[in-house]
């Protein structure tokens, strides 16, 4: 990374380094007047991994981020990025990070190319090295064609991928990225989908989103942030399994009507519940079943079946488990609130 | 430094696409006209004496467009989120308000500048030496500059730019009025009310074509209060 007035970082916890810790945040609070929106948050993030914080509205996501940018500073606590403390080396830490705020801070007047220039020298990256930065956030960002338009009439999907790419255009060791993909249509969310998963291994991000099938299926692991602390820390099975006690799997199938499928599934250990679900996809003899278990009883239901010479034609986790997990938490929120109200 | 001019030329790039930075240069340049007509030229006077009207309200006149063109610089930014890229960008917040300043700075010279045809309408017409045009353009340069820095700090202190615009303009005003408070205070306070004073006391040297050093450092110490409470209050902002 070509950053001016900044020295470069050596050993294990350098910029895009493989291993270790790249993001260490200890006891974290932080205050607005006498409102506590975050605290005591402790957690770790290694280098490359693409972590989703999830969430509800006010439970502190946005004020994580914003400390991790140093755009806020904590009231406690120690947050360090690449082994620079927030407080003590706020210059350090930023060149080492890219920030994307849910508004995308673009200037309207100026062009895609013009403003992206703008922000890598600001963000440190020197004269003879600036063009080849710019043309490269701009083809990551897929905004090429757009390079000489005003930033004002972009549409709201180019603006959001303008505002990644001024947060990588200097090649950031982490990219942080507040709800990035609000008000995109489908098409715009599978390729800012594509945008973020091509940034893994390469660089650490961190993200926030509402929209939770897109959390699951771009992020390697989900940091649950309840009430300014850390909930729960997996992927989406781990959470599903851990906070909800039990895994949902459909199962498709090819039989005759005259096997007792469902009885087949049931009698595997760990299942709770069986049920017949619509079926999948069309075809003679097809037939889909919801399994409810306390583990994940995949590879045993697909022993069973084998054994039984069922053809198995799909196996798969249920849909929308992370929407219960988030169902779950905010049941407990609002058992909390309820708590501190009588108290 | 570097990221200073940066963003200077950023600035220098927004005001010359937006519509405030024209629109406040020819409204100053036709107020400065009219009243240049009204109080210099229909009146008998010497030269001299209408050079120094022509100083006295084309200052005051700068220093009410400095507040105008002041207003939006970081207030605008807050308000549309874009001060967050500064923010999170390795810039301190002395270089971002110093680069805003310095954009500032070069409209006020170029509106400033731009209105040398009169005095040079009045040497060729009349008897004035260009060392008190220098002086005078000089006193009024500083006289804005320094308004455009308190203007500066007001807009430091809110997302709005009409609240930025008032404060920006009570803190001026309430500056220019120390000459009136200078006048009924008893000594040696009134001495010290009227070197307070942002207008008449430290002004009246520059109209007249007269230097003096300790006018042009109450001017530049001003202004560096200014920036650096402009830079003070970006910095606490982050801890709220």
């Amino acid at each position: 990374m070509a950053v001016e007035g900044v020295p470069a970082r050596s050993g294990p916890q350098a910029p895009g380094h493989q291993g270790g810790n790249v993001i260490e945040i200890q006891e974290l609070y932080k205050y607005y007047d006498d409102v506590r929106a975050v605290g005591p948050l402790t957690t770790t993030i290694e280098s490359g991994e693409i972590v989703g914080l999830l969430g509800l509205n006010g439970a502190g996501k946005t004020t994580t981020l914003r400390v991790l940018a140093c755009d806020l500073l904590p009231t406690s606590g120690t947050v360090r990025v690449d082994g620079f403390d927030v407080v003590d080396s706020p210059r350090e830490v930023r060149a080492r990070t890219g920030y994307l705020p849910e508004n995308p801070p673009l200037y309207p007047e100026m062009t895609v190319t013009e403003y992206l220039a703008f922000a890598a020298r600001l963000r440190g990256v020197v004269s003879s090295q600036l063009k080849e930065h710019v043309e490269t956030a701009l083809a990551q960002a897929r905004l090429r064609k757009r390079r000489d338009q005003v930033v004002g009439t972009l549409s709201h999907g180019f603006k959001q991928r303008l505002g990644i790419a001024q947060a990588i255009v200097h090649r950031p060791g982490v990219v942080v990225l507040d709800e990035p993909i609000t008000g995109l249509d489908p098409v715009q969310i599978v390729e800012m989908r594509k945008l973020v998963r091509s940034l893994a291994g390469e660089r650490t991000v961190i993200l926030s989103s509402h929209n939770l099938s897109e959390i699951s299926e771009t992020c390697d692991r989900l940091l649950v942030i309840q009430d300014g602390r850390v909930g729960a820390v997996g992927s989406e099975a781990e959470l599903s399994e851990s906070l909800l006690g039990q895994v949902n799997v459909v199962l498709t199938v090819r039989s005759g009507p005259e096997r007792d499928v469902a009885g087949l599934l049931s009698r595997v250990e760990s299942v709770t519940r069986v049920e017949t679900a619509s079926p999948s996809e069309p075809g003679e003899g097809v037939q889909s079943f919801a399994v409810t278990a306390t583990a994940d009883v995949r590879p045993d239901l697909c022993r069973r079946l084998v054994e039984a010479e069922v053809d198995i034609i799909a196996v798969r986790r249920a849909a929308h488990e992370l929407e219960n997990v988030f169902l779950k938490l905010a049941g407990a929120d609002e058992d909390r609130a309820e708590e501190e109200a009588e108290a | 430094m570097s990221k200073t001019l940066l963003i200077a030329g950023r600035e220098l790039g927004a005001y010359r696409r937006s519509w405030l930075g024209p629109i406040v240069i020819a409204a100053t340049l036709l107020a400065d006209g009219l009243f240049f007509y009204v109080m210099a030229l229909t009146k008998p006077m010497l030269s001299a004496e209408a050079l120094g009207q022509f100083f006295f309200w084309a200052g005051g006149i700068g220093a009410v467009a400095a507040v105008f063109l002041s207003m939006r610089l970081v207030a605008e930014e807050r308000q549309t989120g874009t001060i967050t890229l500064l923010n999170t960008a390795p810039v301190s917040e002395w270089e971002i308000v110093l680069g805003k300043y310095l954009a500032l700075l070069a409209v006020v010279v170029l509106m400033t500048a731009l209105t040398c045809y009169m005095p040079l309408w009045l040497m060729v017409r009349g008897k004035i030496s260009l060392g008190h045009i220098l002086v005078g353009y000089f006193g009024m340069v500083l006289y804005a500059g320094t308004v455009a820095a308190i203007g500066l700090f007001a807009s430091t202190l809110t997302r709005s730019q009409i609240v930025a615009g008032v404060v920006g303009g009570v803190i001026a005003v309430a500056l220019v009025l120390m000459w009136a408070v200078g006048k009924v205070v008893d000594p040696p306070l009134n001495q010290f009310f009227s070197a307070l004073a942002l207008h008449h006391y430290n002004f009246r040297p520059f109209m007249d074509g007269v230097l003096q050093l300790d006018k042009v450092v109450y001017y530049l110490a001003v202004t560096f209060f200014f920036l650096l409470a402009a830079t003070k209050s970006m910095e606490a902002r982050r801890w709220r």
